[in-house]
């Protein structure tokens, strides 16, 4: 079935489009919009995004696999990235991902059977002085121990 | 010398200081409208005066880089504030965007003023989504306030600020990477020249600067630009103002503090920091970001020529030289985003390397062969050594890899990779033969005790 976006991202869509000079400048942004309405850039999102801004399909597929944050498969209803650069292995965030691959039972890039949780790791967040940390879906959740992992990966689970 | 001021963190702990009431009733947008009164060129002598080295990485000279803008014929031109914040150890950025987005849109409103744009691109790094929500909400109230749009603060010189957002490459951190990004293409560094201040985004005449040097601007039209380079302790080094420091890794208090230029790495790590914690010693600190080779604590300062900017501190310890952009190049290493990563002794110094080798690998664009397929090689070197698989023969080879990537690249990229690289290998090297002959540190390819 073709792609499309709701009405409300749609109206988003056009104020994105205002923002610049060319169509082509709002690929990023768009695929955006779409990867978070749809989890993931399918072949049919690349299509829309490239009919709608007047691209070639390759050149938006292009962009779709330059950029880590594309999901080019379906990803868990939620995301979890653990920061594996220096400041936070420096404190302790290997242990951090052994904990989460042990307790969601998945190695990091592995979604969890029941499709709740995808787990990642990331290079440095921007958060290195209250390491060590991670990223669920939009927060950002720092300075952890492992019983505040638990915590929210527990809630996770529940389907919180 | 540490002297702690508060300019560019004067809201950072004040509730509800993103609020745009908050940033004015500390002088907010005050100087944006005070400039606006004036002209173009002496908006650029002010800026020029304050001695306001780039907070991005390079340190190249704000004022002069504004002053390279020549109007065109016929294209618009453009600021494009860099918040890409991605170079390892950095966290600076951040902190000025969620706690005083209002500081960076009157930075904007008096940089496309004094550049003679009428748009400015804020490229905040996707993740960062609190940033991006307060830099929106902080356009917004200026936008309703009549202080951003068709006439700001009355003037007939409209201004407008955007966010655009990444979605995951550290390399769109590179200006030209990130123009390339901007336009909605795959972020990879363009050739230079033409510079951004011909040729930037969407072709036009184009400013590119660091989201820190941005917020600092009110500032300098708040204290005036000589008054602002003389806060700093390398004032005569061309190199002024105050800045944010920040460090991580193993020190007691990690984080982000402002000070006028001129702190020691000893005093970031031993006052602001706190000390090395956990009862360990320092071994090593990364002085900028992971792309700023290491300095270790025993070394001292070569410079008996007269004009080094390091005869100051001849034969002094390199932690009591201030951190400015000339004397940390003079030292062999660079001042890059101002970000300290500390190391103790309780950690293994190839454990450190393999991990930033890993990032590295993981962020080249794949433009550059050199680069591409170089990272990968000295990941996978540098891992056997960790393992003890490696030989004396792999130090060499990681020394000329390095070597054949430094000067071969499109952008800067190899450059930051290749540069820690020599440093480790050099300054770690008994640490790397030890590790050859099955006699590893006692850290023993740890990086958290
Ligand atoms: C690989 C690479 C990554 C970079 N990442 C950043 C970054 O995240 N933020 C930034 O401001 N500058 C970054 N820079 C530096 C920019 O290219 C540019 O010099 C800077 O944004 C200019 O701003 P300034 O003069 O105000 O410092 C990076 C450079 C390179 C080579
Ligand atoms: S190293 Fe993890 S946030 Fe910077």
């Amino acid at each position: 079935m073709p792609f499309a976006l709701s009405p409300e991202r749609d109206r988003e869509l056009a104020e994105i489009l205002s923002r610049y000079p060319n169509r082509q400048a709002a690929c990023i942004p768009m695929l955006h919009l779409c990867q978070e309405q749809n989890g993931w850039v399918s072949d049919e999102v690349v299509e829309f995004v490239a009919r709608t801004l007047e691209l070639p399909s390759a050149h938006v597929l292009g962009v779709v696999t330059f950029y880590t944050l594309f999901n080019q498969q379906p990803v868990g209803r939620h995301q979890v990235w653990v920061c594996r650069t220096l400041s936070c292995a420096l404190r302790g965030s290997d242990e951090l991902l052994r904990h989460c691959e042990k307790k969601l039972g998945v190695h990091a890039g592995e979604t969890t059977k029941g499709g709740e949780v995808t787990l990642r790791t990331a290079e440095c967040l921007a958060s290195c002085g209250t390491a060590p940390m991670m990223q669920i879906d939009k927060n950002y959740h720092e300075n952890l121990s492992i019983a505040e992992v638990d915590r929210l990966l527990d809630r996770l689970l529940a389907g919180g | 010398m540490l002297q702690r001021t508060q300019h560019l963190t004067k809201l950072y702990g004040v509730a509800e200081g993103h609020r745009i009431e908050a940033y004015e009733r500390v002088g907010g947008y005050v100087q944006a409208r005070k400039a606006l009164a004036t002209t173009q060129s002496a908006v650029v002598d002010e800026m020029k005066k304050a001695n306001l080295r780039g907070r991005g990485g390079a340190g190249f000279a704000a004022g002069v880089k504004w002053s390279f803008m020549k109007p065109h014929a016929t294209k618009p031109a453009y600021l494009v504030v860099n918040a890409d914040e991605g170079e390892p150890g950095t966290f600076k950025d951040r902190t000025l965007m969620e706690r005083d987005p209002h500081r960076v849109v009157e930075g904007c409103i008096i940089g496309c003023f004094g550049i003679g744009a009428h748009a400015a691109y804020i490229y905040v790094r996707d993740e960062l989504h609190l940033s991006k929500e307060r830099l929106w909400g902080a356009i917004r109230e200026a936008r309703a306030k009549g202080y951003l749009g068709a006439k700001p603060f009355g003037r007939d010189y409209p201004v407008e600020v955007y966010v655009h957002t990444g979605a995951g490459a550290y390399i769109c951190g590179e200006e030209t990477s990130l123009l390339n990004s901007l336009e909605g293409k795959r972020g990879e560094p363009r050739l230079k020249p033409p510079f951004p201040a011909q040729v930037g985004a969407f072709g036009c005449p184009t400013t590119v600067n660091n989201l820190e040097t941005i917020a600092a601007v009110p500032t300098v039209f708040e204290l005036g630009g000589e008054a602002f380079s003389k806060l700093s302790a390398l004032h005569h080094l061309g190199d002024g103002g105050c800045r944010l420091y920040g460090v991580s890794g193993h020190v007691k208090t990690p984080g982000v503090f402002e000070a006028a230029v001129g702190v020691t790495l000893r005093d970031l790590i031993y006052d602001l920091g706190g000390g090395i914690s956990d009862g360990g010693e320092l071994l090593a600190v990364i002085p900028g970001g992971s792309s700023c080779p290491v300095l270790l604590p025993h070394e001292t300062v070569s410079a008996p020529d007269e004009k080094s900017p390091l005869h100051a501190w001849h034969g002094k310890s390199v932690l009591d030289v201030p951190m400015g952009v000339d004397t940390f190049r003079a030292l062999g290493t660079m001042l890059g985003t101002c970000c300290a990563i500390v190391l103790s002794d309780k950690v293994c110094p190839l454990a450190a390397m393999q991990n930033l080798m890993h990032f590295y690998r993981h962020e080249s664009c794949g433009q550059c062969t050199p680069c591409r397929e170089g990272t990968g090689w000295l990941d996978r070197l540098v891992t056997k050594l960790l393992a003890g698989e490696g030989t004396l023969d792999d130090l060499d080879r990681i020394h000329e890899i390095a070597s054949n990537i430094m000067g071969n690249t499109i952008c800067a990229f190899g450059e930051g990779a290749s540069m820690p690289t020599l440093g480790f290998v050099r300054k770690f090297r008994r640490h790397f033969e030890d590790h050859v002959a099955g006699k590893p540190c006692a850290a023993g390819g740890r990086l958290h005790a």
